[in-house]
């Protein structure tokens, strides 16, 4: 089974449910778009990612109304650092969308979207703690995983495997 | 933890309020959770889990190693379905590769995950009846589950962390005879979740104990981000195996439980009707087993036999060059997700086109399930939290990772 190639462009996938309803609400939202190995990928503008995802999940023919799972990746050293990672289910079509928002390593701060799943606030103080990204209106951002007085942020890619001895 | 959290001083909100702790060292936390429980009598009022006392950094550590080498890391994260966490990491990896699996490889797949999902209802059901004082139901579910855990150790020499699931299909052939036993420890199994049904569902003090308790609405349930029996139990109809189906599941027929209550009582009777469904699958598996090959045809990921290894100038520089360099995996990301005993199992992986991942992330669905518990809570009795912990199954090395 070879690997079909990518398809990126909003243009060529702009049939697909999620990404037809956010076109149709706001077209500057969505900055790109990729579907590989049966994933489609939308990355959104920083400033739209609360109203997309709560557009995406009170849509009436595909809702996407569950969020999967919300992470983050660290692309250092390149800008922008950071990559915010939302996976979303629809559990009346069974679709899935993965949702990106892209953030600078110099003020990774991002609107919460606790306000649209209560299922983000253990996921988004997951990766304030590992990757010290910030969401604003986020109900309790504390650390998580690592005790309250650590310093640094361990899943950034310049913090070593190791730790810091 | 050094440094006292914000939750453990954190001041009553009302006057005839008592903030109480409860764990990380307590038995009916099933692991080291800590609940900051604010009382009014015997009321609770607010309830705030605590975690990441058994936070490892595993995703860290996948980020240092070789994309087989994290095979038995993943064992370690949800220690009650090690298979399931190696199928979900081994399908990911696989859809990044383009891998064709054989079928007997993705059989004896669906085999093994559903003995792992029996053996991981079963120490539930066992330790869910103790919570709840029914002592004799731990007793009959343990004498079940070390069958199922000696399947394991034939197939892979070990009894929990079995890593039994390679990239590109199964470690070993199975041995002679496997499937002869599994079939004497499956006939009689729907007899065995008789026996422990006829000690719990009819019940008055296990109906007391859980019928109405922790309820969950099926909107609070999706909001919340619950998976697997916590919401079908509210009433929400989705299995990845039947909706989204990997490794095979398409050509095994069974059927979804559901409830509608979303109490308790609906959790125990979702778990304990998918064992019936799960030892079903097992059967339709041993009756159906194809013949072939347990490996893919892909001599640069998988590992050679050992024979070939020994007589083959080939096998042996792949073996070399897979142990010391590792392979090269496509640049691009998947997201895996399978049905794990708890729900939504999904494996995030992020290849950069080098032998190591770039980032690996595990959707655990025990760290979703926890996020139900201060909903379900609110009102009830301390008592009844201990049945709502129980109720939604969390293994806390999948909470904190």
């Amino acid at each position: 089974m070879a690997l079909a190639p990518a398809i990126t462009g909003i243009e060529q996938l702009k049939e697909h449910p999620a990404l037809a309803r956010l076109l149709e609400w706001n077209p500057a939202a969505v900055e790109a778009a990729k579907f590989d190995r049966d994933e489609l990928t939308l990355w959104i503008n920083r400033g739209s990612i609360r109203e997309a995802c709560a557009i995406l999940r009170d849509d009436a023919d595909c809702p996407f109304n569950y969020l999967c799972d919300l992470t983050c990746v660290d692309w250092y050293p390149s800008e922008p650092r950071f990559e915010v990672v939302y996976h979303l289910l629809s559990i009346p079509k069974k679709e899935r969308v993965r949702l990106k928002v892209r953030l600078d390593g110099s003020s990774p701060v991002i609107e919460s979207v606790t306000s649209v799943w209560p299922a983000a606030n253990n996921y988004e103080r997951e990766v304030f703690d590992l990757f010290g990204v910030r969401f604003t209106g986020h109900p309790h951002l504390e650390r998580i995983m690592m005790p309250d007085d650590w310093e640094g942020h361990p899943l950034r890619k310049d913090y070593p495997v190791e730790g810091y001895r | 933890m050094t440094q006292q959290s914000p939750a453990a001083v954190a001041e009553p909100v009302q006057d005839r309020t008592l903030v109480l702790n409860m764990g990380p060292q307590h038995p009916s936390t099933h692991g080291v959770l800590r609940l900051v429980l604010e009382i009014d009598g015997e009321t609770v009022v607010r309830i705030m889990p605590e975690i990441g006392f058994l936070h490892t950094g595993i995703e860290k550590t996948c980020e240092a190693k070789f994309y087989q080498q994290v095979v038995p890391l993943t064992d370690r994260i949800d220690y009650l379905c090690p298979m399931t966490n190696n199928l979900a990491y081994c399908l990911a990896v696989e859809k990044l590769l383009g891998l064709e699996i054989p079928p007997k490889a993705q059989w004896i797949r669906v085999l093994f995950n559903e003995l792992t999902r029996i053996n991981s209802h079963l120490v539930w059901l066992g330790t869910h009846a103790m919570d709840l004082g029914a002592m004799t139901v731990f007793l009959y579910c343990f004498r079940e589950r070390e069958d199922i855990l000696r399947f394991f150790e034939m197939v892979s020499g070990q009894r929990m962390m079995t890593s039994y699931f390679r990239i590109g299909g199964l470690a070993l052939e199975p041995p002679l005879g496997l499937f002869e036993k599994v079939k004497a420890f499956a006939d009689p199994f729907p007899a065995n979740v008789d026996e422990y049904e006829g000690l719990l569902t009819g019940n008055p003090i296990f109906m007391m104990r859980t019928k109405g308790v922790a309820r969950l609405s099926a909107e609070d349930a999706i909001a919340l981000g619950a998976g697997g029996p916590t919401l079908r139990a509210s009433g929400v109809d989705i299995d990845l195996r039947r909706d989204a189906p990997y490794t095979g599941y398409e050509n095994f027929k069974f059927k979804v439980p559901l409830a509608s209550e979303g109490d308790v009582f609906a959790r125990y009777v979702c778990r304990v009707q998918e064992l019936r469904e799960s030892i079903n699958i097992v059967q339709q598996a041993l009756a159906g087993m194809p013949e072939g090959p347990i490996k893919a045809d892909a001599p640069k990921v998988v590992l050679p036999d050992r024979e070939k290894m020994k007589t083959q100038m080939e096998a042996l520089i792949y073996h070399f060059k897979i142990i010391t360099e590792g392979f090269a995996v496509p640049a691009g990301e998947v997201y895996q997700a399978v049905e794990s005993p708890r729900g939504e199992m999904g494996y995030y992986i992020v290849s950069d086109g080098t032998a190591k991942p770039y980032r690996v992330h595990m959707r655990g669905p025990s760290f979703a399930n926890l996020q139900t518990l201060a909903k379900m809570c609110a009102g009830q009795l301390i008592a009844d939290v201990v049945a709502a912990i129980g109720s939604i199954d969390i293994v806390l090395g999948d909470v904190d990772r």
